[in-house]
């Protein structure tokens, strides 16, 4: 008998602020807890007035209801009391109490409680708080802070606390006219305080895409106006966040594609609706080189292709970025997946990837390859453009799918309903940006992405770092087709 | 009152911290900063209202009177009776607590103190970051070696 007396504490790895918008609130823990598989405040009440009633069903079966005795924004701490359970903890009182760990901006969490137990039941109740909730607790709420998964992100009560910061220099890729890699020259730009609605972010990793080059040569000049500053993605840490802005946090590591150019700089303002957490198991390196590709071979396989067991699909270029994470992962679904290549040398790293059949060659010549293995393709993912019409429209199957991805021997000319008729084709012209138009697709297309990257469906690419100042030489590597891996431009 | 809040996670447990730090003369040992130190009137350095007589390495001179020490909370609170920094009324508190998740510490070193308004940025930073974090910091490079 007597008192017993609980107290377990951890550092969190994240802002104070960021942890009390999940703790504050009385009725979450269904959201994060394992222990709790249903919450809900009594009476209507809001879960910040003193004196509400949280009902829990637990996983277990156990109902346990309880009340907020005090909380504080000003000291980050909570207290309630159980009033009502089927399990047997009396007079129970627990504090949660929140500190600042100003060094390293993490958080110190303190869970104390007292409570008397029926004798005999002392140590197992006393190990149940303190492993079953207490520790489970922690272990749960950094999971959930480090995933935080789109439709569990906890969207803070408290206002986070913006830098509210002045302008900052940056460096800064530069195009002054189109044409040739040396066009671009590195500048200093200065970049503004963020504005409501976006995020600055202090850009770690770069991520270059083939896009990149038809935008540098002025093939649409719409896009990239002079000057301008090419790029559509890149991954790096939040600096401070604009006004209304309360999913992310100073701290919080973040990749983003963007449909407007311009990632090719230190730092910089982009609409929060671009980015996505990126998961503790993935490098920035590895997100900046992933994003546009993964969410392109997402919507590629999944939304135009509908690729499944035995589905046929003809993947050019196979040995590139996409290419390869399009090969993998069309394999892993149990696709049959042919690539052209144009080496012997990308032969072998298209079958490294999962392509089952590869066709080399330079001069665009495969229809009768992909007829003789499997009678034509149900999906051709086509980015050779215009110099392959031909040879794209009889590899295609009866009833296929030609999904005009880019365009590198020119603009496709002339693609008439009436030519489509002739084996009931399907043509798409995707653009990837329309896949992800709201932040809620954005991140369920990188959980995707992350998901096939942990179970190997997928593989991180090999990354080649340049530094920024070198994005020139990156894209020289890029257009010499050379490069098996991801090109990434880091800033510092 | 300018208030002034460091803190930092040590990776010994609050014991082996607070046995280095319980002291009130001991900082010389534990705190580079610090030059030499000695309790007055002879006094043990465990009694509440002892003053101890310090020098820094750059040669200032401060005199700090302890205030509260709890072996049962790891805290100890003093005030500064005299200093060449310019502080009026301060008092600062010293505080640990154990971190059960891997058996560490979380300290804390917090201070209050008045000063003339064109100096709190000034003294703010070096409180807090010239003594008290270059404290933690000694304190977190002592323990790392005997873990």
């Amino acid at each position: 008998m007597g008192l017993q007396r609980v107290v377990r504490s951890c550092i969190v790895d994240a802002p104070i602020e960021r942890v009390w918008a999940v703790l504050r609130d009385f009725n979450s823990h269904d959201q994060w807890h394992t222990v709790v598989a249903q919450s809900a405040i009594e009476d209507n009440k809001t879960s910040d007035r003193v004196g509400c009633v949280r009902n829990f069903t637990l996983a277990d079966g156990n109902h346990v209801r309880e009340m907020l005795l005090s909380l504080s924004d000003k000291d980050h701490i909570s207290t309630y009391t159980i009033v009502e359970a089927t399990v047997p903890l009396m007079r129970y009182v627990a504090t949660v109490t929140l500190k600042p760990v100003t060094d390293g901006n993490r958080t110190f969490w303190h869970w104390v409680s007292t409570f008397e137990a029926p004798v005999g039941m002392e140590r197992d109740l006393r190990d149940m708080v303190a492993h079953g909730v207490y520790e489970a607790g922690f272990a749960n709420l950094k999971n959930y802070l480090a995933l935080g998964s789109p439709s569990k992100a906890p969207m803070p009560l408290v206002q986070p606390v913006t830098n509210s910061g002045a302008a900052i220099e940056a460096p800064a890729i530069r195009l002054r006219d189109y044409g040739k890699p040396s066009e671009m020259q590195l500048e200093s730009i200065t970049v503004p305080p963020p504005a409501a609605g976006q995020v600055r972010i202090r850009q770690t990793a770069v991520g270059v895409n083939y896009f990149d080059v038809y935008l540098r040569k002025g093939w649409m000049p719409d896009f990239l106006p002079l000057p301008g500053t090419p790029g559509m993605e890149a991954a790096g840490e939040v600096i401070d966040v604009g006004p209304d802005v309360t999913s992310l946090l100073p701290g919080d590591r973040v990749v983003y594609m963007c449909p407007m150019p311009g990632s090719y700089v230190g730092i910089r303002n982009v609409p929060v609706a671009c980015t996505t957490r990126i998961p503790p198991d993935v490098r920035d390196e590895a997100a900046a080189a992933l994003l546009l590709k993964g969410v392109t071979a997402d919507y590629l396989l999944r939304d135009l292709g509908h690729v499944k067991s035995g589905t046929r699909v003809l993947i050019h270029a196979a040995a590139g970025g996409v290419g390869q994470l399009v090969s993998a992962w069309a394999a892993s679904m149990g696709a049959l997946v042919v690539g052209t290549v144009s080496t012997p040398e990308k032969a072998r790293i298209a079958r490294d990837h999962g392509c089952h059949h590869v066709i080399v060659g330079r001069h665009y010549q495969f229809s009768q390859a992909i007829q003789t293995i499997c009678q034509g393709a149900d999906v051709v993912i086509d980015g050779l453009g215009n110099a392959a019409r031909e040879e794209n429209f009889a590899a295609l199957a009866r009833c296929g799918h030609w999904i005009s991805l880019g365009q590198a021997s020119g603009p496709l000319q002339d693609i008439s309903p009436d030519w489509l008729v002739q084996k009931s084709l399907t043509f798409s012209r995707p653009v990837a940006f329309d896949y992800v138009a709201t932040q809620a697709a954005l991140n369920e297309r990188a959980e995707r992405i992350w998901q096939a990257l942990r179970s190997g469906h997928i593989r991180s690419p090999e990354v080649e770092l340049f530094a920024l100042r070198d994005a020139s030489l990156a894209h020289e590597r890029l257009e010499s087709r050379q490069s098996a891996g991801s090109l990434v431009l880091r800033p510092a | 009152m300018i208030q002034v809040y460091t803190s930092s996670v040590i990776d010994a447990t609050a014991d082996d911290v607070w046995s280095r730090i319980r002291d009130f003369n001991a900082l010389p040992i534990w705190h580079p900063s610090i030059a030499d130190s000695r309790i007055e009137n002879n006094q043990p350095s465990d009694r509440i209202g002892c003053v101890r007589y310090f020098h820094l390495r750059d040669g200032g001179l401060i005199r700090e009177r302890l205030l509260a020490l709890s072996d049962y909370d790891f805290t100890c609170s003093y005030s500064i009776l005299e200093s060449p920094m310019g502080v009026e009324n301060y008092v600062a508190t010293l505080k640990l607590t154990p971190v059960t998740d891997g058996g560490r510490c979380f300290a804390e070193w917090s201070a209050e103190f008045d000063c003339a308004a064109s100096r709190e940025t000034e003294l703010s930073q070096m409180i807090g970051q010239g003594v008290f974090q270059v404290g933690f910091d000694a304190l977190k490079r002592y323990f790392a070696t005997r873990r």
